[in-house]
């Protein structure tokens, strides 16, 4: 069989330093989205394990491969934990969700608690959308815009490039600066067209390098066009798992000319991490 | 007067040789990544097997999205032009003119002389275009030909919730998952290209009579969605492929 490399690893994580069993509050989210779903564990508010796996063809399935894989090692069984909010594309096809919250409200609160109160802009990239999301120093939605209609701009997007260039996904945007000087970018806004267009790049002569430069940095306008539709106002951060490709990251912050924070959190789960972080503030309520 | 037209489009090249309005011959082939000379081999082939000198043509006129490539050429016109002039000779009753090939997506009111009076263009979207049924049959792991007529054996509608050719792909592999008969997929792919051609129609208005030319007009399925979209009867010609070369072969006798 040909080797998939679009197929980014799966993983699971979690921190040695919490013991479960002195915790209060154990609360959870599940962010079923159309590529990836993960699956967070929070104790009293810190983050204590996760996982990151592709959403498979039956989303109720997904989610719960995702939950028994961050529960994976702890000790912890899914009857521990005290309240669950599912979210995402396919958040009404988690069966152990104790309730659902739109992915856009996740994001910008796990967004909040990832990179901090300051965060007023942010631009999550999921599988297939694209979302430009502000919001206030709470992590509340104040405004956002979407664009789930095209695949351009989109994760599936670079998926489908890495493959057609037999290049390992998490390889594309360092490789995509290994070029003597920086292409323009691939002229066709679809995913489609961009394909034909990256063919006929490459047999005129292109290295792939200079082919994924071309198309990372299509992606980097690409997403400033949505950004200029909304407005950026500082501070801007990127989640969903683009943000983790340098080629796309670098240029959108050279072509945008505003700094993109980083974060130590794993970016692709902060929907996943916002539910969580709503799990618990549910909890709190129904103590009071 | 002989006169050539050439059809340098996203997917395939078509010539036609007309004498006094009589076909002399036509010719396929595909673009390939060298078009430029894919398409002055295809000339050449048209010549030869027809025995005209490129000498006695009077004019050689170039359309089509590669049409620039057309070196050769001692005229160009657009594809909108040339698919208008085409669709009213085959059908002097032509009045709305559908061209759907394998990048893009037209839609021309034009008059009975085959004047644009007003059109509308999907360029920048495979999911209006041949792209997308080739995608989605690629997916289904069935000949484009063969995608066409399997459709017309459903008659099921289940709606196609993505809109963008990538997305779609990856929805018709759920819907195979589901166990979806193919059939049935056949024809939700021909009716969602048909709706978003549809769609981009209405931005011009429909008038009687409707002709659809390009390459898509031999996909049978698509035809039957478009016809059931738009609620109109759908006149197509022989070789729908061509029509723009002979438009543009017209062009050149003028």
């Amino acid at each position: 069989m040909e080797k998939e490399y679009w197929k980014w690893k799966e993983y699971n994580w979690k921190d040695e330093d919490i013991d479960w069993k002195t915790g209060d509050i154990i609360s959870a989210g599940v962010d079923v989205g159309s590529v990836s779903s993960q699956a967070v564990i929070m104790v009293d508010g810190k983050l204590f394990a996760y996982s990151n796996m592709r959403t498979g063809s039956d989303s109720p399935e997904s989610a719960r491969k995702a939950m028994d894989w961050a529960l994976e090692n702890t000790g912890l069984q899914l009857k521990d934990i005290q309240y669950v909010v599912g979210t995402g594309y396919g958040r009404v096809n988690v069966p152990f969700a104790n309730r659902t919250i739109t992915e856009i409200a996740c994001h910008a609160r796990g967004a909040n608690f990832m990179y901090g109160p300051t965060i007023r802009t942010i631009i999550d990239m999921g599988g297939q959308d694209c979302k430009a999301i502000h919001c206030d120093e709470r992590g509340k939605v104040t405004n956002f815009l979407m664009n789930d209609k095209c695949a351009a701009g989109t994760g599936r997007g670079m998926e489908v490039f890495a493959d057609l260039l037999s290049v390992p996904i998490e390889d594309v945007g360092r490789m995509s600066f290994e070029v003597d000087e920086e292409p323009e970018p691939v002229s066709s806004t679809c995913v489609v067209f961009a394909k034909s267009e990256a063919t006929g790049l490459l047999r005129k002569g292109w290295h792939k390098n200079k082919v994924l430069a071309a198309y990372c940095s299509a992606m980097a306008h690409r997403i400033v066009t949505l950004l200029e539709r909304i407005g950026v106002e500082k501070d801007f951060c990127i989640t969903g798992g683009i943000a983790k490709n340098i080629g796309v990251v670098k240029r959108l912050q050279k072509e945008l000319g505003v700094d993109i924070l980083e974060t130590t959190y794993d970016t692709q789960i902060a929907g996943a991490l916002g539910a969580a972080l709503f799990a618990k503030a549910l909890i709190e309520k129904s103590r009071k | 007067m002989v006169t050539a037209g050439i059809d340098l489009g996203a997917k395939t090249i078509k010539v036609i040789i007309l004498d006094n309005g009589n076909i002399l011959i036509r010719k396929i082939g595909l673009a390939g990544f060298e078009s430029k000379k894919a398409a002055e081999d295809l000339f050449n082939k048209a010549l030869s097997d027809t025995g005209i000198k490129k000498e006695e043509i009077s004019e050689i006129v170039a359309t089509g999205a590669g049409k620039e490539e057309v070196e050769f050429a001692t005229k160009k016109v657009t594809e909108v032009t040339a698919g208008a002039k085409g669709a009213v000779f085959l059908f002097p009753s032509a009045k709305t003119v559908i061209d759907v090939g394998a990048e893009e997506g037209r839609s021309i009111r034009c008059d009975e002389t085959g004047k644009v009076i007003d059109f509308a263009v999907n360029e920048k979207c495979a999911a209006g275009a041949g792209a997308f049924t080739e995608a989605m049959a690629r997916a289904l792991e069935v000949k484009l030909e063969e995608f066409g007529r399997i459709s017309l054996k459903s008659t099921k509608t289940i709606p196609m919730n993505a809109q963008c050719a990538v997305f779609a792909e990856s929805e018709v592999v759920s819907l195979l998952h589901a166990k979806t008969p193919k059939e049935d997929i056949a024809r939700a792919v021909h009716d969602a290209i048909a709706s978003r051609i549809t769609s981009m129609a209405r931005k011009v208005g429909f008038e009687k009579d409707i002709v659809l030319i390009g390459g898509v007009a031999r996909n049978a399925g698509f035809i039957d969605s478009l016809k059931r979209e738009i609620d109109m009867d759908i006149l197509i010609p022989e070789e729908p492929e061509f029509v723009c070369a002979l438009g543009a072969a017209l062009i050149g006798k003028k």
